[in-house]
Order: structure tokens, then C-alpha cells, then sequence
């Protein structure tokens, strides 16, 4: 226990009070850099005088007002055109490789004389559930990832931030909100942690509330997914994946100015205040060991995150599964909850099946499609699915059309952020306040924009 | 002989190459990347270098310890109340200049100190020649010249290292002269200083501390008494609260 005399503590403090005047600081900074300045003056020789403004040099191109912005949405697209390209293949074969396996697990079962719910829950409800994550989300990830990290490694992400600044500044946000924004691309729950390296708490807030806007590894495969099956349906070819990569590049940068408009209007009202000045540091450009990147992000990013949605996934696998196969009256639980969602999300341009599994999906957004394809293919038949063609039949059999997927994709990026990201957020805010509008702001925000896409769509006669 | 673990902290500039160096002593595969802010949070590893073992922990990356940011205290914390027996301060040889002013400011914290000028392979395709031994002179503690990503130095600084802890090296920090007004004060308070806070941590430097007006040290400084988080587990907590 502390007694409550007069602590020598607070005396200290007050002494140092006296003492201390107002730019204490600058003169403490001013001398440490003189000091380091005079240590290199005597210690470091450029014997290439050439190589000494090299960064400088590429920073002229890559952080110029005329060819910053450019370049950063040609680099955007490129990643996202060679992720498109690349996976469709692969992700293919592997269905087919699943689905082809998955004969023989049945068959399996029905030598052993297996009951057939048990067939339901470990072949239709967890395999089914495992298998779909993995073709569709490991090829886009395995080309997505180590491309992202080589320009990471390279040091061209913090010129982004660089290129953004400006936009966040104008906003009423903190710069280094656009390095948090980055880090969202990878993981949302990450980057709410990473938002620490902002001073203001003001800034700091805006930064978490606003940091779902940004897709993550749950949600880009989602996305590319959506928008190659019905974004892209006139083209066929190079054009066809041009065409899905302009619509993915769209979402992005409508994300970011869904990020942008929300921290200005909260910078004017219930987080009001001036940004504060900061300086950003551009490390030098460093040529990345190219294999030990891709190699390490493949295993290290791909594996992690694929663990991740296996690990979820398989249990709402099964979960799915049983709320499909448990009747009341003459409907099963999933079909039930779907129908109650359904006049709602009709609204949103969506269908039940689809709210329903971004709800059960709140544990990660890597299992919302899964879930969606559990119920979609609980409801009727079911069909053998291999490769992406019939994918998109299980969609355009529930009634999609590109408009279904637009808003599916709308949603997906503007909708709450993950149970792990709202679990972090309210960690690193300790409020349930916040944690409830960090909730609350992106899905209204999502609602608004799927009913306005929707019912325009519709009013301007468009489907 | 009874054995025990050495505390090693990690600390520099965002972007130096912290987490490269502590995969590489620790075996781990934390991720990195040309990226500053990358370690937020703390990651801790461990090795065993002649059969003693080494508790090692990765700060945050951080341009000084003036608290300005609940990183920035993170790091500070750790090498104040933790007393690591070795603090290792990574700095990018390519830009040295900027990186040596965190390090003056370790050296004022704590003498038990070693720079590991890393990306020497860089500096050099750069034609940037570095003097070591001016250098370790200039600052009173060893410079160990390192290119941690090709593995590089390791095995010399893993000696430094060893010797540091068994207290064969002795080192002199530099003492950075302030201007005479703030010298002044500072042998003012001095008495002071040593008085309330005792003699456990560097009184200059709190001295330093206090007359820039910094009152979350102070706050630290008596909430957590002289055992505080020798367990390491607790400073995270205590940053997340002054958030």
C-alpha cells in the first residue's frame, strides 16, 4: 500500500517543470543529430558518388505528383491481372482433382455401409466445405502473396504511403493511416495492431474504424472469384481477365475512397481535430532476395492463412451441413433463416442464402463463400462440382446475375470486419463503444450502398 | 554452477533489418520485409551459444525513445526496467547518419551496448566504406559489421555477445554534450534524480527525460518498482493502457 505524504516523486517533477522551457526538446534532437552527423563526418567514406542518390533518383519517378497515382494503379492492376491470369488453371485442376476424389471417398462409404448422414456430415458438410477453400482460394494466394512481397521487400509500399499522405491529410486523417490502410490489404486484424505506430489517439481511431474498407486475404479471393465468373462475361481471352482485373482494381480504389470519405466525415464530427505533422520515412529501394521472398511468403502467408480458413471452415462446414439437414415442419433450419433473410436482402440485391452466410461467416470472411455454396447446394440436387464453369451454374441456378455478384462483391468490401479484427479492436481501443461502431459504421455502410446499387440498377432499367 | 538465461533486446530503426537478424539468431520465421512499422508488437525467441542460453526479444522498430507513440514507449520500457544484459542496436549501414541517433540515445540509457551495423553487403555495392574500428572508438561500445540476410557476422557478434554478458568488455558510451543551458539543468537535477530514483537506472538520462517534460516515465517509474516484468510477459499491457 502507498502512503499518501507528499511523494518525492511529484516534487521531482515539479523541480524538472521549473527547470524545462519550451523547446527542450528541439535542443536535445538538434544536439543528438550533431553528434551523429560529426560521428559519420569521421567515419564513412562514398567511394561511388554515382550510387549515393539512387533511391532519390526513383523516388522522383515513383512519388511524383504526375506519375505516382498512374503507377500505383498500373502496378495494382498488373499484380492483380498476372494473380487472375494464373489462378484460373490451377484453381481448375484442383477442383477437378477434389471432385474426382471425392467419388471414390463415396464410394468408400458405401462399401463400409456407412450411414448416410455421417456420409453428409464428413463428405458433403466437412470435405466439401475444406476442399472449395483450398482450390479456390490456394492458387490466387500462392501468386498473390510472393508478388506482394517483393514489392514489399523492394520498398515500394511505403511509397505509397508516400502518394497517399496527401489524400489522407485533405481527409483530416493521419498520413501513416495509409501505411495502416496497407497493411489491411494483407490482414485486417494485423493492421489494427499496426495502427500503434500512430502518436494522436484521435488519428489512431479513425485509423481502426476505417481500416476494413480494405480487402483482405479473406476477401480478395471472394472478390477476383465474383468478378472473373460474371464481371467478365462479354470478353473471353487476355480481355476477359483485363476486364475481371479492372473490375477488382475498382473495388479497391472504391474502398479507398469509401475509407477516405468516412474519416473525413468522422474528422468533422465525433473525432474531431487537426492532423497532426509527422515525418515518414522512405527506406532505400533494396533489390529482394527473389527466391527466399517468394518461397518464405508462399509457406509462411499462403500456409497461414489457408490453416486459418481450414480450421474454420471445416467446423461451419459441418454446421452448415446440419442446420441444412435438421427439418422443422417441412423446412430445414438453414432454408428457414434464409427465408426470414430473404425480403431483406432482396433489398440489398442480394438473396438470403447470401446474408445468411456472410452472418455465419463473422469467424473469417475466408469461409463465406463456402458457406454460400453449403447451402446453395443443400437446397437441391446435388451437383458435382469441378471447375469454375459449374460453379457458376450452382450461382445462375439460385437466380444470380451480375448484379447478385456486383453487390455480393459491395458488401464483401464494405461489410463488418472479421470476429479476430472486431477481437483486436477492442483490445487495442478497450472500449465497447468503439468496438460496437467499428461494427456498426462499415455495415450500414454496406447496407446503404448494396440497396442504392441495387434499386438504381433496377430504376434505371439496366437488368 | 548454477545457470542462467541472458536477456538480449533488439533494437533500431524500422527497417533496418531487426527481424532478418532475429530469425536468424533464433531459428524463427517471423515475417519481415522492406517495410517500417513491421514488428508492432514484440516477438521473442531464444537460442543457446556455447551452452548458455539467450532470451531474445525484437523491439519495436522506433526513430528515437522519446515516447512519442505507445511503440516508442514499448522499446524504451524494455531496456530501462527490464535491464537486458545486452541490448543490440541494428543500424542500416547505407544510412548511417539518420540510424546512429537512436543509438546515441541507447547509449544514454544503458552502457551495456553493441551495434550491429547491418546491410554492410548493401553499403558496400553502394561504395559506402565504413570505418569499424574509429567507429566502436567514436561510440565507447564494439561495432560488429553484419549482412544478416547472407548470414553474415553472425558468429562474431554471437562472441561479442558472449563476452558482453561475462563482463569481459568494458565499455565507455559516448556522452552526447548538450547545449550549456541544458547541461546546466541537468547538474541540477542530478541530486535529485539519483535521490528519488536511486542509483538503479541512468540518472542523466532520466534527468534528460524529466526536463523534457516526458511525465509517462515518471509514471512508470513509480507504479513499477525496480522488479518490474523481469518475467517480460506484463510491458505489453502497460503499453496497450497508456494508449
Amino acid at each position: 500500500m502507498r502512503a499518501t505524504v507528499p511523494n518525492p516523486f511529484d516534487e521531482l517533477m515539479e523541480h524538472a517543470k521549473r527547470l524545462a522551457d519550451g523547446d527542450t526538446r528541439e535542443q536535445i534532437v538538434a544536439s543528438i543529430f550533431q553528434t551523429s552527423r560529426q560521428i559519420c563526418q569521421e567515419t564513412v567514406t562514398y567511394t561511388k558518388q554515382e550510387k549515393r542518390y539512387e533511391t532519390e533518383k526513383l523516388d522522383r519517378i515513383f512519388t511524383s505528383k504526375i506519375w505516382g497515382f498512374p503507377i500505383m494503379l498500373a502496378m495494382l492492376a498488373v499484380v492483380i491481372y498476372i494473380t487472375i491470369a494464373g489462378a484460373n488453371v490451377p484453381s481448375s485442376l484442383l477442383a477437378e482433382f477434389f471432385g474426382w476424389l471425392e467419388g471414390y471417398i463415396t464410394l468408400l462409404f458405401q462399401q463400409l455401409h456407412a450411414p448416410s448422414w455421417l456420409h453428409g456430415i464428413l463428405v458433403l458438410g466437412l470435405y466439401r466445405g475444406t476442399t472449395w477453400v483450398v482450390s479456390v482460394m490456394l492458387p490466387p494466394m500462392a501468386i498473390f502473396f510472393p508478388i506482394f512481397a517483393l514489392l514489399e521487400n523492394y520498398g515500394y509500399l511505403p511509397r505509397v504511403a508516400f502518394n497517399m499522405d496527401r489524400l489522407f491529410k485533405k481527409s483530416g486523417a493521419h498520413g501513416k493511416q495509409s501505411l495502416t490502410m496497407a497493411m489491411g490489404f494483407g490482414c485486417n486484424a494485423a493492421a489494427i495492431m499496426s495502427t500503434r505506430i500512430i502518436e494522436s489517439p484521435r488519428e489512431r481511431m479513425l485509423a481502426i474504424l476505417t481500416n476494413n474498407f480494405v480487402p483482405c486475404n479473406g476477401r480478395w479471393p471472394t472478390l477476383i472469384l465474383l468478378a472473373s465468373l460474371f464481371m467478365a462475361a462479354g470478353y473471353t481471352g487476355g480481355w476477359k481477365t483485363f476486364a475481371t482485373a479492372s473490375v477488382v482494381v475498382a473495388m479497391v480504389v472504391f474502398g479507398i475512397i469509401v475509407t477516405l470519405t468516412v474519416s473525413w466525415i468522422l474528422s468533422k464530427t465525433a473525432l474531431r481535430g487537426v492532423p497532426t505533422h509527422y515525418t515518414l520515412e522512405l527506406p532505400p529501394y533494396r533489390r529482394p532476395k527473389i527466391w527466399d521472398t517468394i518461397v518464405r511468403s508462399t509457406l509462411d502467408k499462403s500456409v497461414y492463412v489457408l490453416k486459418r480458413a481450414v480450421t474454420v471452415a471445416a467446423p461451419a462446414g459441418v454446421l452448415t451441413w446440419v442446420l441444412a439437414n435438421i427439418h422443422v415442419g417441412d423446412t430445414t433450419v438453414l432454408a428457414y433463416s434464409a427465408q426470414l433473410l430473404d425480403p431483406f436482402a432482396r433489398q440489398l440485391g442480394l438473396d438470403g442464402y447470401i446474408l445468411l452466410a456472410f452472418i455465419l461467416g463473422l469467424p473469417a470472411n475466408e469461409i463465406v463463400v463456402p458457406i454460400l455454396l453449403m447451402g446453395y447446394l443443400s437446397t437441391g440436387a446435388l451437383i458435382e462440382v469441378d471447375g469454375l464453369q459449374s460453379l457458376k451454374q450452382i450461382f445462375l441456378d439460385h437466380g444470380w446475375t451480375w448484379l447478385t455478384a456486383l453487390n455480393m462483391m459491395l458488401f464483401s468490401l464494405l461489410h463488418y470486419p472479421c470476429g479476430t479484427t472486431l477481437v483486436n479492436i477492442y483490445k487495442e481501443t478497450k472500449s465497447k463503444k468503439w468496438t460496437f461502431l467499428s461494427f456498426a459504421i462499415p455495415t450500414a455502410i454496406a447496407i446503404v450502398v448494396t440497396f442504392t446499387t441495387a434499386h438504381l440498377v433496377q430504376w434505371l432499367g439496366l437488368l | 554452477m548454477n545457470k542462467r538465461e541472458y536477456t538480449i533486446a533488439l533494437a533500431g530503426n524500422p527497417n533496418t533489418g531487426k527481424s532478418t537478424l532475429f530469425n536468424v539468431l533464433t531459428g524463427l520465421r517471423q515475417h519481415t520485409g522492406n517495410w517500417p512499422g513491421k514488428t508492432v508488437v514484440h516477438a521473442e525467441g531464444f537460442f543457446t551459444y556455447k551452452n548458455e542460453e539467450y532470451r531474445i526479444i525484437d523491439l519495436p522498430g522506433t526513430y528515437s525513445l522519446y515516447s512519442n507513440s505507445a511503440d516508442e514507449e514499448v522499446a524504451r520500457d524494455f531496456i530501462i526496467f527490464s535491464k537486458p544484459d545486452v541490448t543490440l542496436v541494428v543500424l542500416d549501414a547505407t544510412a548511417l547518419e539518420r540510424n546512429l541517433n537512436l543509438a546515441l540515445q541507447v547509449l544514454e540509457m544503458t552502457d551495456r551496448v553493441i551495434i550491429c551495423l547491418n546491410l554492410m553487403d548493401e553499403a558496400k555495392k553502394k561504395g559506402i566504406v565504413i570505418d569499424i574500428a574509429n567507429l566502436s572508438k567514436k561510440l565507447g561500445v564494439p561495432v560488429v559489421p553484419l549482412a544478416a540476410r547472407n548470414k553474415e557476422g553472425i558468429e562474431e557478434l554471437l562472441e561479442t555477445v558472449a563476452r558482453m554478458v561475462h563482463g569481459e568488455i568494458n565499455t565507455t558510451p559516448l556522452v552526447v554534450s548538450y547545449s550549456r543551458a541544458i547541461e546546466e539543468k541537468i547538474a541540477k537535477l542530478l541530486p535529485l534524480v539519483k535521490e528519488v530514483v536511486g542509483e538503479e537506472y541512468p540518472a542523466r538520462w532520466v534527468a534528460l527525460r524529466l526536463l523534457d517534460g516526458d511525465t509517462s516515465l515518471l509514471h512508470a517509474l513509480q507504479h513499477h518498482p525496480h522488479h518490474f516484468l523481469k518475467e517480460g510477459a506484463t510491458y505489453a499491457c502497460h503499453c496497450a493502457k497508456s494508449v
